[in-house]
Order: C-alpha cells, then sequence, then structure tokens
C-alpha cells in the first residue's frame, strides 16, 4: 500500500502528478486549488474539493441564474428559513412551520433503478429532517422513455418498486406526484422526490458548527465504498452514446436501508426533543467532505475532525475514499461536550451507532488527521462557499423559431361526433393520461393516518393538526413539451399548474420549490432554455406572490448530442385552514350543476392531442395569464361551501378533464359545450377549472366567480353512468374505465 | 372504567399512532408498550400494529418475535388476553406461533395498497363481535407480504374450527381460501392482513368499517 499522502508530503512534493481530470475538475480549477493552499493538494484535499466544486454540489453553472430567485422574491412573511439552508422552511400559521423540497436523483436511477430512486427518497427525506422537522409525506415526479420500449419496463419497474421499498419502510405516506412518457427520457430518466416535514415554530435547527470545543458526532451508517464520487462523476457528467460501458459507473450508486432511516428519524426527533443538538446536517453528496466544509463554513469557521475514528464497513478505506463515500443513512451533529452522554444514550435506545468524530475549533481551518498525521488542512469556505462560478455561453438555438412556426394550426382535426369519441379515448388509453393506479398502488398512501387527499387527485393533502384542521396541500407539475417550444412561458405554465392544483383542493399556495432538469450546460442551447426557464420562474414567483424557497439543478441528463427536453418540475406548497372542507375531483353528488371557469381559446401548441394522435410537438404553449390563475385560486379557496368537486383542467383539457372526475366519483355527467366542440374539449387552454356545485347553490356560486371576475358557464349536470356531450357522443363509464385503467397494466403487467 | 389497549412499538413500527386514534376512537384507553420491556403495563388487551419490523430482515416478523415484550405477551395469551396483530403485526404472531400459517409475498410480486372489500366470517371472538355475521366491509389494505398460507389440514382444522375471522371478496394477494385473518383456536388472539385501523375515519380513511374491530375488544372488556 503506497504511503499515506499528508499534507507535510503534499508541500515537499509538489510536482507529484495528480488525478484531477479523472476526479471530474479541470485544470484552471485544479490550479486554483493550488493557488488557494499555496501548495499542492493532498489526495483527501483533492478528493474534497472534486465533490465540492462538482456541478452537483456547488452549483457552478446555475448560480448566476439562481440568485434571481432570491433577487426577485415577492415579500412573505411566511419565509422562516430560505434558499440555502437543506430545505425552505414556511410559517403555516398555528404555531407551525412546514419545510419542503424536491430534489433529483435522474442519473443513479437510470444505472440501477431501484436502489437510484430508493435512495433519492432517502436523501431528500434527511434534508427535511435535517431543518429539525419530521418528515410526514413525499411525492414523486417520474418521467420515463416511450412506455412500451423494453428499457422503459426495467427502469420504470426499479424506479417504483425502489419508492416503494425505502417510502413504505419509512413510513411515510406517498401522496402524490406525476408520470409522463417521452422518447427523450430513453436515456435520461427523471426521478425527482420530494419530501415535506413539519415542526413547531422554535424546533429550527441550523447546519451550522458554532462554539469552539463542541463535539462533532457522526451516527447512522457505517461508511462504506458505496457512491464515491456519485456527485462528481455520475451526476456532473453526460453518459454516453451506447458501448460507453454503464458497468463501469455502478459502483457510484449508493445502496439504501430505509429500517435504519427510519431509527435515524425517530432518534434525531428525540434528540432535537430533549435539546441536545447545537446544530445538523444530513450526509448526502459528497458525504462527510460536504457535511464537514459546510458545517464548519457557517459557523465559528474551524474544525478538527479525526477521519480515522469514523466507523467503516470496509477497513480498507483510505481518507479520500471516507471523504467521498456517499453511503446512505447517516447524519453529523454537532453537540455540547456536556449533552454527549445523554445523546449517546439516546442513540443507543434507537439502536444507532453514534460516534464523536472530532470537535469545533476556533482556527477558521479545516483540519483532519489520519493516524496522527494531518491530511486536511484548508479554510472551509473555500470548499464550501468559494467554489467556482460559471457564466456559461448561451445561445437561442436556431430551431427555436422553426419549432415554433410548426403551428398544430395545421394538423386534421378529428372529423364528426365519432371521430371527437374516439379521440378522448384515444387520449385516454395513452400512456401519460391513463390511470395511473398501476404505480400508485405500490405506494402507502395511507400511513401516519393524516392523509386527506393522494393521487388521483389535484394535489395531495396533509391533516397537520387534528384539533383545528389546519393542513398543508402540495403539488408538482412540469410539462417539457411546453418548455421546449418557449422555455420562459413553460417554466411559468409548469408553476401555474401546480399552483392551480393547490388551489384546487381547496388550499392557499404559499410557496415553491423546483427541480430544474437539464441537458449539459456546456452547450450553449441548453444553457439558454436553462436561463429562460430561471428566469421565467422567478418572474412568474414575484407576480404569484409565492416564493421559491429552495431547490434543486440536475444538468448532464442527455444521452451523447440528445438533451432532453428542458423539464423544470415545480413544488407548489399551500395551507388549508381546515382540510375538513377539501375539495375532491370527484362527482360524487347526483344533480350536482357543471360550471366550466376560465377562459378557453384554441391552444393546441404542446397538447396532449398533438402528441398522442399526431406525434405532432410545435407552435405556442398556451397564454400564460397570472392575474387569472390568481383570481381563480381566490374563487377555490372560498368556494369549499358551495362546492362539491373541483378538477383543473391541463393536459387533454376539458375532456380528459370530465372523464378523470366522472371515473373518481363514480358518476357520470351531461354537457353542453359552447362554441367550436373539439376546441372546448382539447384546447389546453391555462387558468382553468371545472367545478361541481352543490344543488341549489348556483346562484351563490355565479356570484362568488362575478366577484373575483372569473368567467363561468354552467356547462351541465353530475349524474347517470356515463358521459355525454350532447349531440356529439356518449362513453359509458364501464368503457372510460376500461380504457383508462387497462393501459398501463397492459404494458407493465 | 376504560379499558386498556396496549400498543407495542418495535423498531420499524409504523402504525402505532393509528392504532392507538382508533383505540380511543372505539372509547379505549391506549397504552404504549416497548419492545425491549418485559411489561405489558397492565394492558387488558395488546396490539401489535403494522410496520416493518427489524426492516423485515431474514422474514417478515422473524426477529421481533424474540423480542423481551414477547415473553410476556406470549405467557399472557392462556389466560384468555385479547391479542390483535395486524399486517407485521400478523407476521409476528405467525413467527411466534400464536397463530397457525405463514404470510408469504404477494402473488403479483408487488406491494398492493388497495381498499379492499371484507367479509367478516366469525363474530363470536373478541376482535369481531360488534360485526353481524357476513357483515361485508371496506378497509385498507397495504402489504408486500400479505399472501397467507397453511397446509392443506390447518386450512380445514382453520375453517371447521371457525377460525378464518375475515376474508377477502376478489383476492388481491394469492392468499389461500381468500383468508384476510384468523384467530387461534380460542379465539382471543387475532391476525389481520388489512388495516382497521385506517378505516375509522371519514376524512382520512375509506369510511369506518375498522372501528368494529375495536369496539369488540373495548366493550368486552369493559364487562359487556
Amino acid at each position: 500500500m503506497a504511503a499515506q499522502d499528508t499534507v507535510t508530503r503534499a508541500a515537499a512534493t509538489p510536482d507529484q502528478p495528480q488525478p484531477f481530470a479523472e476526479l471530474g475538475l479541470t485544470e484552471p480549477e485544479y490550479e486554483r486549488i493550488r493557488q488557494l493552499l499555496g501548495r499542492r493538494p493532498t489526495d483527501a484535499e483533492l478528493a474534497l474539493y472534486s465533490v465540492m466544486w462538482s456541478e452537483h454540489c456547488s452549483y457552478k453553472s446555475s448560480k448566476v441564474h439562481l440568485r434571481q430567485f432570491a433577487e426577485k422574491a415577492p415579500r412573505s412573511d411566511a419565509l422562516l428559513a430560505g434558499i440555502g439552508a437543506n430545505a425552505g422552511v414556511v410559517d403555516i400559521g398555528g404555531g407551525y412551520a412546514v419545510t419542503f423540497k424536491i430534489e433529483s436523483h435522474n442519473h443513479p436511477s437510470y444505472v440501477e433503478p431501484h436502489q437510484g430512486a430508493a435512495t433519492g427518497v432517502g436523501g431528500i427525506v434527511r434534508d427535511i429532517l435535517a431543518m429539525g422537522a419530521r418528515p410526514v409525506a413525499v411525492m414523486d415526479a417520474l418521467r420515463f422513455g416511450p412506455a412500451g420500449a423494453g428499457d422503459t419496463r426495467r427502469v420504470l419497474s426499479g424506479v417504483v418498486s425502489g419508492i416503494s421499498f425505502y417510502g413504505n419502510c419509512l413510513g411515510l405516506p406517498n401522496i402524490g406526484g406525476e408520470l409522463a412518457f417521452d422518447a427523450c427520457y430513453a436515456g435520461n430518466p427523471l426521478v425527482n422526490a420530494l419530501c415535506v416535514g413539519v415542526m413547531r415554530h422554535g424546533d429550527l435547527k441550523l447546519a451550522t458548527a458554532d462554539g469552539p470545543g463542541n463535539q462533532v458526532i457522526l451516527l447512522g451508517s457505517r461508511t462504506g465504498p458505496d457512491g464515491i464520487g456519485g456527485a462528481s462523476v455520475l451526476a456532473s457528467a453526460t453518459f454516453g452514446g451506447p458501448g460507453d460501458g454503464h458497468a463501469a459507473k455502478r459502483p457510484s450508486v449508493q445502496v439504501g436501508d430505509p429500517f435504519l432511516e427510519k431509527l435515524l428519524i425517530e432518534c434525531c426527533l428525540e434528540l432535537y426533543r430533549d435539546g441536545l443538538v447545537t446544530g445538523v446536517q444530513d450526509l448526502g453528496a459528497a458525504g462527510v467532505a460536504c457535511a464537514t466544509t459546510e458545517l464548519a463554513a457557517a459557523g465559528s469557521g474551524g474544525m478538527r475532525v479525526r477521519l480515522d475514528a469514523v466507523p467503516l464497513r470496509d477497513p480498507a478505506l483510505g481518507p479520500p475514499e471516507i471523504l467521498m463515500s456517499e453511503s446512505q443513512e447517516r447524519m453529523m451533529a454537532v453537540v455540547e461536550p456536556g449533552n454527549v452522554p445523554r445523546f449517546l444514550s439516546v442513540c443507543a435506545r434507537w439502536g444507532v451507532q453514534a460516534t464523536v468524530i472530532g470537535e469545533v475549533t476556533s482556527t477558521g481551518r479545516l483540519e483532519m488527521t489520519w493516524q496522527g498525521d494531518t491530511v486536511v488542512d484548508i479554510p472551509p469556505g473555500t470548499a464550501a462557499d468559494e467554489g467556482p462560478v460559471y457564466s456559461r455561453p448561451l445561445a437561442r438555438p436556431g430551431w427555436q423559431d422553426e419549432l415554433a412556426a410548426a403551428d398544430p394550426a395545421a394538423l386534421p382535426r378529428p372529423s364528426g361526433a365519432s371521430g371527437l369519441r374516439a379521440t378522448l379515448l384515444s387520449l385516454l388509453g395513452s400512456p401519460g393520461l391513463a390511470d395511473k393506479t398501476w404505480v400508485t398502488e405500490q405506494y402507502d398512501r395511507y400511513v401516519r393516518g393524516d392523509t386527506v387527499l393522494a393521487m388521483p387527485e389535484d394535489g395531495g393533502l396533509i391533516r397537520i393538526d387534528e384539533e383545528t384542521g389546519l393542513g398543508v396541500a402540495l403539488a408538482t407539475d412540469g410539462n417539457g413539451r411546453y418548455t421546449l417550444l418557449d422555455p420562459y412561458a413553460g417554466a411559468q405554465l409548469a408553476l401555474c399548474e401546480a399552483y392551480r392544483n393547490v388551489a384546487a383542493t381547496g388550499a392557499r399556495p404559499l410557496a415553491v420549490t423546483n427541480c430544474l432538469n437539464f441537458g449539459s450546460p456546456e452547450d450553449p442551447a441548453v444553457m439558454w432554455q436553462f436561463a429562460e426557464a430561471v428566469r421565467g420562474l422567478a418572474d412568474g414567483c414575484a407576480v404569484l406572490g409565492v416564493p421559491v424557497t429552495g431547490g434543486n439543478v440536475s444538468f448532464y441528463n442527455q444521452t451523447g448530442e440528445a438533451a432532453i427536453q428542458p423539464t423544470p418540475v415545480i413544488g407548489v406548497l399551500g395551507v388549508h385552514d381546515d382540510v375538513r372542507r377539501r375539495l375532491s375531483i370527484g362527482f360524487t353528488a347526483d344533480g350536482a350543476r357543471i360550471f366550466l371557469l376560465g377562459r378557453t381559446g384554441a391552444e393546441f401548441g404542446g397538447s396532449a392531442w398533438a402528441q398522442v394522435v399526431h406525434g405532432h410537438l410545435g407552435g405556442r404553449p398556451p397564454q400564460v395569464d397570472f392575474g387569472a390563475e390568481q383570481r381563480l385560486a381566490q374563487v377555490l379557496a372560498a368556494a369549499s361551501g358551495v362546492a362539491c368537486a373541483a378538477h383543473d383542467l391541463s393536459d387533454g383539457g376539458l375532456a380528459v378533464a370530465l372523464a378523470e372526475s366522472c371515473l373518481r366519483g363514480g358518476l357520470g355527467a351531461r354537457v353542453t359545450l359552447p362554441g367550436d366542440v373539439f376546441t372546448a374539449l382539447f384546447s389546453e387552454s391555462a387558468a382553468r377549472a371545472i367545478v361541481a356545485v352543490r344543488p341549489g347553490a348556483e346562484t351563490e356560486f355565479a356570484q362568488l366567480c362575478a366577484r373575483y371576475a372569473v368567467p363561468a358557464v354552467d356547462i351541465g349536470a353530475v349524474g347517470g353512468h356515463q358521459l355525454e356531450v350532447t349531440d356529439t357522443f356518449v362513453i359509458s363509464l364501464k368503457e372510460l374505465a376500461d380504457v383508462h385503467g387497462s393501459a398501463l397494466p397492459a404494458i407493465f403487467g | 372504567m376504560t379499558a386498556r389497549v396496549g400498543i407495542i412499538t418495535f423498531p420499524g413500527s409504523l402504525d402505532e399512532a393509528e392504532a392507538a386514534r382508533a383505540v380511543r376512537r372505539a372509547g379505549g384507553e391506549p397504552v404504549p408498550l416497548w419492545h425491549d420491556e418485559r411489561d405489558l403495563r397492565g394492558a387488558d388487551a395488546v396490539v401489535l400494529p403494522g410496520g416493518f419490523s427489524y426492516g423485515d430482515y431474514l422474514r417478515c416478523g422473524a426477529i421481533a418475535r424474540f423480542a423481551p415484550v414477547m415473553a410476556e405477551l406470549t405467557a399472557a395469551v392462556p389466560a384468555g388476553l385479547p391479542v390483535l396483530g395486524i399486517c407485521n403485526g400478523f407476521q409476528i404472531l405467525c413467527e411466534a406461533h400464536l397463530l397457525p400459517g405463514a404470510l408469504t409475498r404477494n402473488a403479483g410480486l408487488h406491494f398492493v395498497s388497495r381498499d379492499v372489500r371484507l367479509r367478516v366470517e366469525n363474530v363470536r371472538t373478541p376482535w369481531t363481535r360488534a360485526y353481524a355475521a357476513g357483515q361485508e366491509i371496506t378497509v385498507p389494505l397495504k402489504s408486500g407480504d400479505g399472501a397467507y398460507a397453511a397446509d392443506e389440514a390447518t386450512l380445514a382444522a382453520l375453517e371447521s374450527g371457525g377460525q378464518v375471522l375475515v376474508r377477502y371478496l376478489g383476492n388481491p394477494n394469492g392468499s389461500a381460501r381468500d383468508i384476510a385473518g384468523v384467530s387461534n383456536e380460542a379465539g382471543n388472539v387475532a391476525g389481520l392482513m388489512p388495516h382497521p385501523e385506517y378505516a375509522t375515519s371519514e376524512l382520512t380513511g375509506p369510511g369506518c368499517d375498522g372501528l368494529g374491530f375495536f369496539a369488540s375488544a373495548v366493550s368486552a372488556l369493559v364487562g359487556a
């Protein structure tokens, strides 16, 4: 075995060649490290900088754009912690605060779908736990290649089983998310996991190492060789084309143990409750390297760590591997010396291994030793906060105009009543719009007993306070087709849809998280898409008055030269004052009148109709109208007394929404549509919803809509066991259910 | 007097809070029990809740059966202590040989989370007496290893001895003879794969059909 590289040795051997390129660092980045240290880095320091300065951890290509979220943020009294913390924290009243965040685990989920997706859930849950909150629910936004493709079966089945395995065993209800298919995701599936947690005001924990002399404790799993370089190699580089040898990257995927994470959650919550923790950080990407540098950089400025005290699963690991390992189910806590015995006894009660590995200092240096020798000695801020920042070149792609010119208005429309009927059935049976039960039935939605709404509802709704009925609603949305046509508008449409979905449950939208999935930032066209999407989202949040509280960027989602459609996935959180007054999408009240809210134009660019029927993607996405979205949300929030169901209109337009509401509630509907029937049924104009109004309350509801200047048309009534569009078609609920329900089982078994 | 219903938490238990709510909704007083203590704290009945005790390592329930609290429980069963195992709790009771048979991987090999229709077959036990014979109820099922299995002789004995408590209407997981729950010969120990505790509120469950299991025990204990 080669001699351990130490700081002394590094100073004495300045010219020793180092594998910086293999670790994902560029030559200028390597030179910068040498300048910062005044010598070459040790092997351990090189490992530490390589993961901390990776795209995944440093946001080096996205930082200059993401600043807008803070700069343009609307004033909000609800925000207790924002961007930069592990997750944003939002005041929801009643002495409660919630924290939520969405994060990608795209690359690992392609290489090893089951473990990749499982550890994605585990990672985001620890982020929430690190804020001091009890995690209470998860959601997943998933995108795959064409449903019928052989590899999609492997990837989707593995991802769903991984989420099911991990989330169910943790005891967190899965309350919603998305499932979409497109050829662009065949080699780059998107697995975005969201978690929400609850705490009382004052329980907020900060990721800082304060107070010299305080002890640094690593708790949870032993550190193993799994996931080494996950952040730098896997999540920050492009997969090559076929034959690139994915096998070589397999060890970069971590392996999860949800049972240990469940114990870690209960253990940490007890430690918080007993006041035994002064600072805490989860270990995710970049493991010990990230936790130590971030804690030290945010705190008193110094930390001394004995790397040889880290409990190992594999005794062959040395300092670089220990620093880079992404072994799951670990946390790092800063504890006052007097509290250490009680801290360790709580850990013992839960069977969680806990080891003192170092202490906080006032030196301003992050020092690490290995068997007595110093192997790391750096200013922690240089790794945590002062990494490279790139203003990458961006260029609107040449094909953008051509794409916009390919107007779907020229596409042939279904002729006559039978054509419209067949169109609805083909949309309902298409994988992206079909019943998702095959997936969601593998997730526990009931556990914890506070789930009020879950898929296939518009948003998930969790009760927080049993006495008052206070709760939170959550929805995630994104549409790569819209965003490809216009990244600025596409990001805003995703925001609007999530905002609308939360409002449709009767909740008030409060805050935003985002997971920005894009191709390679080194491609100016991708960088332009990214910049436009961020600008659109920041502008949209400012107008809607909902601040971005945090998020995640996933670059390098491309196979060879082919990038995915730009896919910002937006999560919106809302507060529900009384979940007992929630609105479901299901038609359950016989005789209830159905109102169509909002304006419908002939908007088919990027629509489900164009994609499913014609395989067409072109033109303009639907018009964004924030004022209309806000007024619609106000009506929905005020409507819970008079409405008995509400459903937002999005992919597939009114036709698909009506079918879904009928199937959910088990009752049919008879509607008469104004204007061109095709447009009325399949247009995807934004800022629209259908509301079923309690019999007798029609006038009151119409007045409510008028008060907020929301256009509302009575289009028919709930009843019977078929969906009937006057003078056009009749489809029995059974036929709708067969077509809608059989699509995914037919493909996935 | 209020019936005290003990609810055991094992490492990895998940459904103990909802089991406690169900006991409260049925008029009883939930008493938390810890796996590592040989103490039933004077409980008049005990519920083993669902979850993934010990991460389902080895086999579901195989490790939890050796927990110290299980020794106390096993000792109290011959005297008639009413015991209900739900999902993972059912698996633990089978592993502990307090109930016959075993729970195996679902027929479809996937976790199944679904509201299922059940028929209550035996209403003469402390856990089912609040139901009418043949009553049909809706209760959530959420499990990956829920297929009830036993040899033919055991199944025949269960049928003739009235030990089949509830049956699925439409078999969701490949359970032998559609069995969703069984009892021991004496009837005081019961196991259910579906989760009645999640069917005790209109707001968060598919209805309140599951309340009867808890109401049965609570009213029996108060000396109805």
